[in-house]
């Protein structure tokens, strides 16, 4: 803005950018005045795309500078076409009162071209809706696809490591099972003891008008083992560890580390997918079990002060309550939905491509996925236990 | 925005001591910069060129000693005044930290669309010679940062940092990791930058070539001060033994050969 201003004296230099248009003997002259730098100049420029002289009014133009105090590149941008849309009119363009710097400044920028528009014509909405649907179907399948061949490559890579024992990364699978199984205990603890709270003096409250609250029991028990201990442990893993799997290794892609590791001769799935998704399908069932028992602690201690009834009961009522098959129900389904949990987490990771906000949006979508998965297969258990009879 | 004389002190450093924890980056270093001048920062890996220049931009608090850029003390002026006054430079980053989420041209156009009024159509016309102005093929408007190659990273970050036509150019190891074509034509750039906007360039560079062709003065950092400034000649004749080295070493012998 500065640097080349030296010219038009300093009491006009904070004049806004204006210009007079004249034509005289076949001779269109515009003179430009005062600040001529990219603050002022929407306007002028609005106005100057609109210039144009009569049929037969002048064959000459004459663009002078001199009553210009700034001129930067953005100027000579307006000037440069302005001057261009004149001698497509077929007038002669001169120009006057042009110092050094703004005449190297109008070369470079002539040098430069005068820009194409880039924008492309619109699309009508409907066809942007249509074809919005056919990408998203066209996504979808094309990533089942993926999902398909990579759930396989894991397979692949795991029983590679069943043969070789060797290969299995110790260190990194003891990390992940603290991370995503020891560190997420406090918040597992609480919730399930809460929501088993919950659950117990709701039912208490409900099963009271029937007098059947003695099977509030049944029903704490029941629900938990059989699903709801599962069911929160694993969305609560999917949004603790599921996502933050994904930004580890999206985060790791984005910068190269995958690409270097494989130029070292090491195989991410072995270093990076392999000891996440074992480590989650081993602690996903141990925390799915203190779950269930902080559940039943929950409802316990409602059932204590709601019902008067003493824990020696309650453990009996319990006991008497449920089979072995309903506590195994809910634990059989823990390491596939692990599994499930770790899989999708790991694969966007490593879908990541190179920019900052692809990592939040493969993070966000392996959350939405992982639990909308992990619902999906609990249906699915819940049809095949009941067609088993369990 | 007063008006300026060519030669007048830009970029004033006094006294400035920098450093992270125990680690001292500089001590009572001082710098100054003239207006229109190209003044290159060399100095071995670490010892904080690209610290100083951070400190300069106001991305570092200093530990002491006094900043002033363009006359003003950036850490005294009240909020609305310092952001008015930090349009007043552009800065290329390293890798040209362009926005990932935005085109090209988009990501030039970030500066007018906060701070200006401009018209869609004039915003593309200003972009699109910006992007020629930084020597790249008018199809990059469209593309996005990851689509493209290192060295268009960096002309496309230049690009952004002309946009509202600093007074003074910050840049960042401008040449490192381009071909020798690419960087000479950066250094010719730079050179018809200079002329043609009157740019006060602040270059920190590890590059001989770019040095000889491109900077008026060069400071030497080390010993956490600044221990010269001049030009290619008084580093010539420096006897201090790193500036020795690094100006009569094989590859600046080279460099100096090809002039």
């Amino acid at each position: 803005m500065a640097g080349l201003s030296s010219r038009g004296a300093g009491d006009r230099a904070d004049e806004p950018a204006s210009y007079r248009v004249e034509i005289e003997n076949r001779v269109l002259r515009l003179e430009a005045e005062g600040n001529w730098s990219i603050v002022h100049l929407n306007k002028v420029d609005g106005d100057l795309r609109r210039l144009a002289a009569g049929p037969g009014e002048a064959d000459r133009a004459v663009i002078g500078l001199s009553g210009v105090s700034r001129f930067d590149t953005a100027a000579a941008v307006v000037v440069s076409r302005t001057a261009g849309r004149l001698e497509e009119q077929g007038l002669r363009v001169e120009f006057e009162g042009v110092s050094e710097a703004q005449h190297l400044l109008l070369g470079k920028v002539d040098a430069c071209g005068n820009p194409e528009p880039m924008h492309l014509p619109p699309v009508p909405l409907h066809i942007e809706i249509l074809g919005k649907i056919g990408e998203a179907a066209i996504a979808m399948t094309a990533e089942a696809r993926a999902m398909l061949g990579f759930i396989g490559t894991v397979v692949v890579a795991i029983s590679r490591t069943f043969a070789n024992p060797r290969r299995f990364r110790l260190v990194p699978f003891v990390h992940h099972m603290e991370k995503s199984g020891f560190d997420a205990l406090p918040l597992v603890c609480l919730l399930t003891f809460l929501i088993g709270a919950v659950v117990a003096q709701q039912g208490a409250t409900q099963l009271r008008q029937f007098g059947a609250e003695v099977f509030t029991v049944n029903l704490i028990a029941i629900i938990f083992l059989r699903e709801v201990g599962l069911l929160l442990t694993a969305i609560i893993v999917a949004g603790r560890s599921g996502s933050a799997f994904t930004a580890e290794i999206g985060s790791m892609k984005m910068r190269e580390e995958i690409d270097a590791m494989r130029t070292l001769g090491l195989d991410p799935m072995d270093m990076l997918v392999v000891p996440r998704v074992v480590a989650l399908t081993v602690t996903l069932p141990l925390l799915t079990f203190v779950a269930d028992i902080m559940g039943l602690v929950g409802g316990g201690l409602v059932v204590f002060f709601m019902l008067d009834m003493s824990p020696g009961i309650y453990i009996t009522r319990v006991q008497e309550a449920v089979g072995f098959w309903t506590f195994g129900v809910g634990l059989v389904k823990a390491p596939f939905m692990a599994a499930v949990i770790a899989l999708v987490g790991c694969r966007a990771g490593l879908s990541v491509t190179g920019s900052a906000e692809s990592v939040g949006a493969m993070t966000t979508s392996s959350v939405v996925r992982s639990i909308f998965l992990v619902i999906i297969l609990d249906a699915l258990f819940a049809m095949f236990f009941t067609a088993v009879d369990i | 925005m007063s008006t300026s004389r060519k030669g007048e002190p830009i970029i004033e450093v006094e006294g400035l001591d920098t450093r992270f924890g125990d680690n001292v980056i500089h001590e009572n270093l001082d710098l100054t910069v003239r207006r229109g001048e190209v003044i290159g920062i060399v100095g071995g890996s670490g010892t904080g060129k690209s610290v100083l220049l951070r400190t300069i931009l106001g991305l570092k608090q200093p530990d002491a000693g006094r900043i002033r850029v363009f006359g003003l003390d950036f850490s005294t002026l009240p909020e609305a005044e310092r952001r008015l006054n930090e349009r007043r430079w552009g800065v290329l980053f390293q890798d040209g930290a362009l926005f990932s989420a935005l085109t090209v041209a988009e990501n030039i156009q970030v500066p007018y669309r906060e701070h200006l009024d401009l018209s869609q159509e004039l915003m593309d016309e200003l972009a699109a010679v910006k992007i020629a102005m930084a020597g790249l093929r008018p199809s990059a408007c469209s593309l996005y940062p990851s689509e493209l190659s290192g060295g268009m990273r960096k002309r496309a970050g230049l690009a952004r940092a002309l946009a509202l036509d600093p007074e003074i150019l910050f840049l960042d190891e401008p040449t490192a990791g381009l071909d020798p074509i690419g960087a000479a034509a950066f250094d010719e750039l730079l050179n018809e930058l200079k002329e043609t906007l009157g740019l006060t360039v602040f270059l920190v560079t590890h590059d001989l070539d770019t040095l000889h062709a491109t900077c008026d003065r060069i400071a030497v950092l080390a010993e956490k001060h600044v221990i010269l400034v001049g030009t290619i000649d008084d580093m010539l004749r420096s006897s201090h033994p790193w500036i020795h080295e690094y100006f009569h070493g094989p590859r600046a012998r080279a460099a100096l050969a090809g002039k």
